[in-house]
This record gives structure tokens, sequence and C-alpha cells, in this order.
């Protein structure tokens, strides 16, 4: 299944849920474009709910490290929650686990927002 | 699609230079995997290892030539189970491929792939091909 996204606002914190596999191809170029338009928008706080993702390859690391950078460069936040074991340790094998403010539960990642 | 007879090992056979062959060619080493006995953690490295080393191939390598195949051999040994894809590029001098984990790179979009296939594989070969291209050997050891 490629991957699905669907956002919602939770205070000024704007979630993405995503959910299926982030690779080359549609998963990828849809994390992209997501997050484009989401700059575009003006949002500055968002949350990635990466708890529904079966599967990541080197393309969509990239894209997410590419939305890290869009987001940051506007004055935005970009963070991080509900990894599964798989997604915590590709990121941390290639250094980015630290890179990105990662948390358990979204409760807990829409606070540190504030 | 053209393909080979398989008659050296599991999987011997040409796939065109699409992003659909990435997926095709990861679900059939996937399958061999399975069937080596491979466990879920190591069927996921392996199917990583070679999704990683398929783009490289298609994008990179055959840089999406329809004219041009990606050849892939998956066999098994008494020890190993072996991969072999191999494009029909340019080829690349691997060793100038930049360190992913050095703080330069880190945040790089892309760069990766190559460095993942050595994190999920025992061992992993580039070589250039003949008369071109590149062969990237993946292997795996069996319990």
């Amino acid at each position: 299944m490629s991957a699905k996204l669907n956002t919602r606002e939770v205070g000024d914190v704007t979630v993405v849920d995503v959910s299926g596999r982030i690779t080359l191809g549609e998963g990828s170029s849809a994390m992209r474009d997501t997050l484009r338009e989401l700059v575009s928008a003006g949002k500055k706080k968002i949350l990635l709910n990466l708890s529904e993702v079966t599967y990541i390859d080197s393309s969509g690391i990239g894209e997410l490290v590419s939305g890290f950078t869009t987001v940051a460069n506007a004055g935005g936040t970009l963070k991080l929650q509900g990894l599964t074991k798989r997604v915590k340790d590709l990121l941390q094998i290639t250094k980015l686990y630290t890179v990105f403010d990662v948390h358990e539960d979204e409760a807990h990642a829409v606070r540190s927002f504030a | 699609m053209s393909s080979d007879t398989a008659s050296n090992g599991i999987l011997d056979r040409d796939y065109p230079s699409t992003l659909e062959s990435v997926d095709t060619v990861e679900a059939d080493v996937l399958k061999a995997a399975v069937d080596a006995g491979f466990g879920e953690d190591e069927q996921h490295g392996i199917g990583m290892a070679v999704r990683e080393c398929m783009v490289n191939a298609v994008v990179h390598g055959n840089r999406y030539n329809k004219n041009k195949h990606v050849h892939v051999n998956v066999r098994k040994s008494a020890n190993d189970f072996e991969v072999r894809i191999r494009d029909e590029g340019e080829g690349f001098d691997h060793s100038q491929v930049p360190d992913p984990l050095d703080e330069s790179n880190v945040l790089r979009h892309s760069g990766r792939g190559l460095f993942l296939m050595g994190a999920f594989m025992d061992d992993v070969k580039v070589e250039k091909a003949s008369p071109c291209g590149t062969e990237v050997t993946l292997s795996k050891k069996l319990a």
C-alpha cells in the first residue's frame, strides 16, 4: 500500500497522519507535496504521526529530512511521533534520530510545541 | 519484460528499468528469502537492501532507459544467500560516494542507499560489469 496522508488540526498544531509505505514514487512525493502545501499555507507547527507507517526506504528518509529543513527554513518546526521499531531503528543507524524531535504519543508531542 | 530461464540458482531474470520492477524484484527476492528460512527481521533487511540496490540500478544506472534492463540473479549455497543485481549504466566509483553518516552529510536528501545495503547485509560487493554497468552482490549468511 502506498502512503496515505491525512491532515488535521489539534489546537495550533497541524498533525499529519501518515500510513502505508513511504518509498520512492508516490509515497515520497505525497509526503513532499503535503509538507510543501502546509508550509505554503503558513503552518509553523507540524507533527508527523508515523505510527501507521509500515515501511520506509532511503527515499522516504530523504523526504523526512527535506521536510524537516523546508519547515525549519520557513521558520517552523517539524516533529515526529509514533515511530515503529523499524522506522526508529532506521533513523538511528542513519544518525537522524537525534536530529528530529521524536515523541512517543500525540498529546506529549502537541504539548512540546508550546 | 524479457526474461532468462531460471537455470542457475533460484532466480535469473532481466527486468525493465521501471519503478514497478523495484517492487517486483523486492517481492520476488523476499519470497526466496522466506523459502531460504530467514526470520522476519532478516527478511525485512534483505528486502530493504534489494530495494535500495534496484532503485540505484533503475534510477542512477539505467536512468529509466526502456532499452536497458536490470539483471537479477538469486542463488543459495550451503552458507550464503546471494543476490546479484546488474545494470547497464555508465558505472560509478563507489569509493567516491560520500559517507552519509559524516556530520556534513547527515541532512542530505539522498545518498544513503549503499550504506543501508551494507547495514542490512553481511557483505556488499560493487564491481564494474562487462561490457558496461555495475554489478552489486548482496550476501547474507544462512543460519
